[in-house]
């Protein structure tokens, strides 16, 4: 599978990224060449060999259900650009 | 044309842990917006998610309470889309490996004893957190611009989401499904159903098709319905408004869609080419989730009785009926209080079931309290129910100690005794009471002999009427008939 230029600027629009054409067609490229990677990895035969999810053959750690973490919204709230009522403010977002 | 709806229900329920699924901040409601929102519910550089066993635990008792199969690895995966109360630009769910598959839920369908039970199927239930929320007040930037406020209170809760298959056929089907799973999950304790705080959310997948086909229609998401009254007239208004469509040459195109109440419509929010394409994959921040037996065998153990296994004990052991059995167990606290009236009490199971699900509910109900919330307790309620059983009292007068006993006077007997409320079972005063109301009615007891039914009844009622209705009705048609025979 290869990806066309349009591909790259539709994901470069879902990960709100600006590219303009020259990097579209520099980004197309380097993400083809990759496809040719997983491509020849694809042509192992991997029948009956149980995937991963994880690089690490490790399982996940559970915490215990307890409140651990104190109200630090000062702190937090310092170093937001802007805030007010206790809420962080960003640019108006209409559904 | 014959119309079907066909709907399937995506249910997104909020775990009881103290601490969030992946932080340790408090999950606690209505706490100031923003104390109780972390580092890692910020997503500030450098945090890394640790799972709360609380929370997949609560998915454990859900998935064995379902009879589902559990998944014992399990993945978390990325699903990425931007959003401002969204701090991480993806939310952490689960998406080819999650932790529940292929489970059943029975509901009960129609009224009364005609009710029959069909079973739901639950494709996947999956562990995932819950965004923040935005308010969109009057906020304003220095150069005007409107601004929404970000409350990350609420951001990493712990959240269930339950997908069941397109197994309901009408707006009702879909409202005892949703019950019976909000009766479920608060019964086993993973979720406290509180719907006007969200702790219950329902998304419902509606299309419709012609009568017999086999296939399904175009669907339309119907998002975030929080009442099961809003359920009901969403699937209504949606299905309606499909079938219109189609009648009238257009074709259904798949879309999300959103539910006014003022107005009882849906509106279109976005469609499938405007669709969100998550791009799913396994979070490298998280690493397998293994279950093992020794902690599911656990879990099991804990359960309680389930709704469905004491539906079909009350059936079995009680004789009482399909639709009763489901009444009596709409929740853990209704069945707790029936069982400890029937044991306190001693009399048949249906007498008891009438005054739990009649009286005390309709009481419960005028002052909108919730069982376990009432002023009698079983014990107390036992009480009352023996002096019916005994014949003491009449239904009538049943129901004046119940009101008395709702009021806070006290257990049926004293109730009794002071208010002289005693069936009069002593045969010489009633015969007394009859002699003297057939010599004060001659007119009725001419009538009566005459083939007039009427007539009889009339007496009847004036005996009852002179021991004020403490005679009991049957003793009383019996002397009627004895003396007028005579």
């Amino acid at each position: 599978m290869s990806l066309s230029t349009d591909d790259v600027k539709r994901i470069a629009h879902l990960a709100r990224i600006r590219v303009d054409e020259a990097e579209a067609a520099h980004y197309q490229t380097q993400l083809n060449g990759i496809f040719r990677l997983i491509e020849e990895m694809q042509a192992v035969d991997t029948a009956g060999i149980e995937p991963m999810a994880h690089a690490r053959d490790l399982q996940q750690r559970l915490r215990e259900d307890a409140v651990s973490e104190a109200d630090r919204r000062e702190a937090f709230q310092a170093i937001a650009p802007q805030v007010e009522a206790g809420l962080y403010l960003v640019p108006k977002v209409i559904e | 044309m014959q119309w079907e709806t066909v709907i399937g229900l995506e249910v997104h329920t909020q775990l009881t842990t103290r601490s969030k699924i992946f932080s340790g901040a408090s999950t606690e409601f209505g706490a100031a917006p923003n104390t109780q929102a972390c580092a890692v519910d910020l997503a500030l550089p450098g945090v890394l998610p640790v799972l709360n066993k609380g929370a997949v635990e609560r998915a454990i008792r859900f998935g064995l309470a379902i009879g589902a199969r559990l998944n014992r690895v399990n993945v978390f995966a990325r699903k990425n889309y931007f959003y401002p109360d969204l701090p991480k630009g993806y939310q952490i769910s689960q998406f080819e490996l999650p932790i529940v598959e292929a489970g059943e839920l029975p509901i009960q369908v129609g009224e009364g004893d005609k009710a029959v039970t069909k079973v739901i199927r639950i494709t996947r239930a999956h562990l995932e957190e819950d965004a923040g929320k935005s308010l969109h007040e009057d906020f304003h930037g220095e150069d005007g611009k409107p601004l929404s406020g970000i409350d990350l209170n609420r951001a990493g809760t712990p959240l269930l989401e339950i997908v069941s298959e397109p197994d309901m056929r009408s707006a009702k089907e879909a409202v005892a499904y949703a019950r019976a799973l909000h009766t479920l999950v608060t019964w086993i304790g993973i979720c406290d159903g509180n719907m006007q705080e969200g702790s219950f959310r329902v998304d419902a997948n509606v299309s419709v098709r012609p009568k017999g086909s086999d296939k399904f229609g175009t669907r339309r998401e119907i998002k975030n319905l929080n009442s099961f009254r809003f359920l009901e007239q969403a699937i209504e208004y949606e299905a309606r408004w499909q079938i219109e469509r189609i009648e009238d040459g257009h074709e259904i195109v798949q879309a999300t869609v959103l539910f006014d109440p003022d107005t009882g419509e849906t509106r279109m929010m976005r469609t499938k080419e405007e669709a969100h394409d998550y791009r799913y994959f396994p979070d490298p921040d998280l690493l397998p989730v293994k279950l093992d037996e020794p902690w599911i065998e656990q879990v099991r153990a804990a359960l309680p009785e389930l709704p469905q296994q004491k539906q079909a004990r009350y059936q079995r052991d009680y004789g009482l009926s399909a639709y009763d059995a489901v009444t009596l167990t709409a929740s853990r606290e209704m069945a707790d209080y029936f069982e400890a009236t029937l044991a306190a009490a001693g009399v048949p199971a249906k007498l008891a079931a009438n005054w739990v699900m009649g009286d005390l509910a309709a009481a419960l109900n005028k002052e909108g309290l919730a069982i376990g919330q009432d002023r009698i307790p079983p014990a107390r309620l036992a009480g009352l129910l023996k002096r019916v059983d005994d014949s003491t009292l009449s239904s009538k007068l049943a129901k004046e100690v119940f009101a008395a006993m709702w009021a806070g006077e006290g257990e049926a007997d004293a109730i009794i005794e002071a208010k002289g409320l005693r069936q009069m079972s002593d045969t010489g005063e009633i015969e007394r009471i009859v002699d003297e109301v057939l010599a004060a009615h001659p007119k009725s007891v001419e009538e009566f002999r005459a083939g007039k039914d009427k007539a009889f009844n009339a007496l009847v009622g004036q005996v009852m009427k002179a021991t004020r209705g403490k005679a009991n009705p049957q003793q009383v048609n019996e002397l009627l008939k004895k003396k007028l025979a005579g």
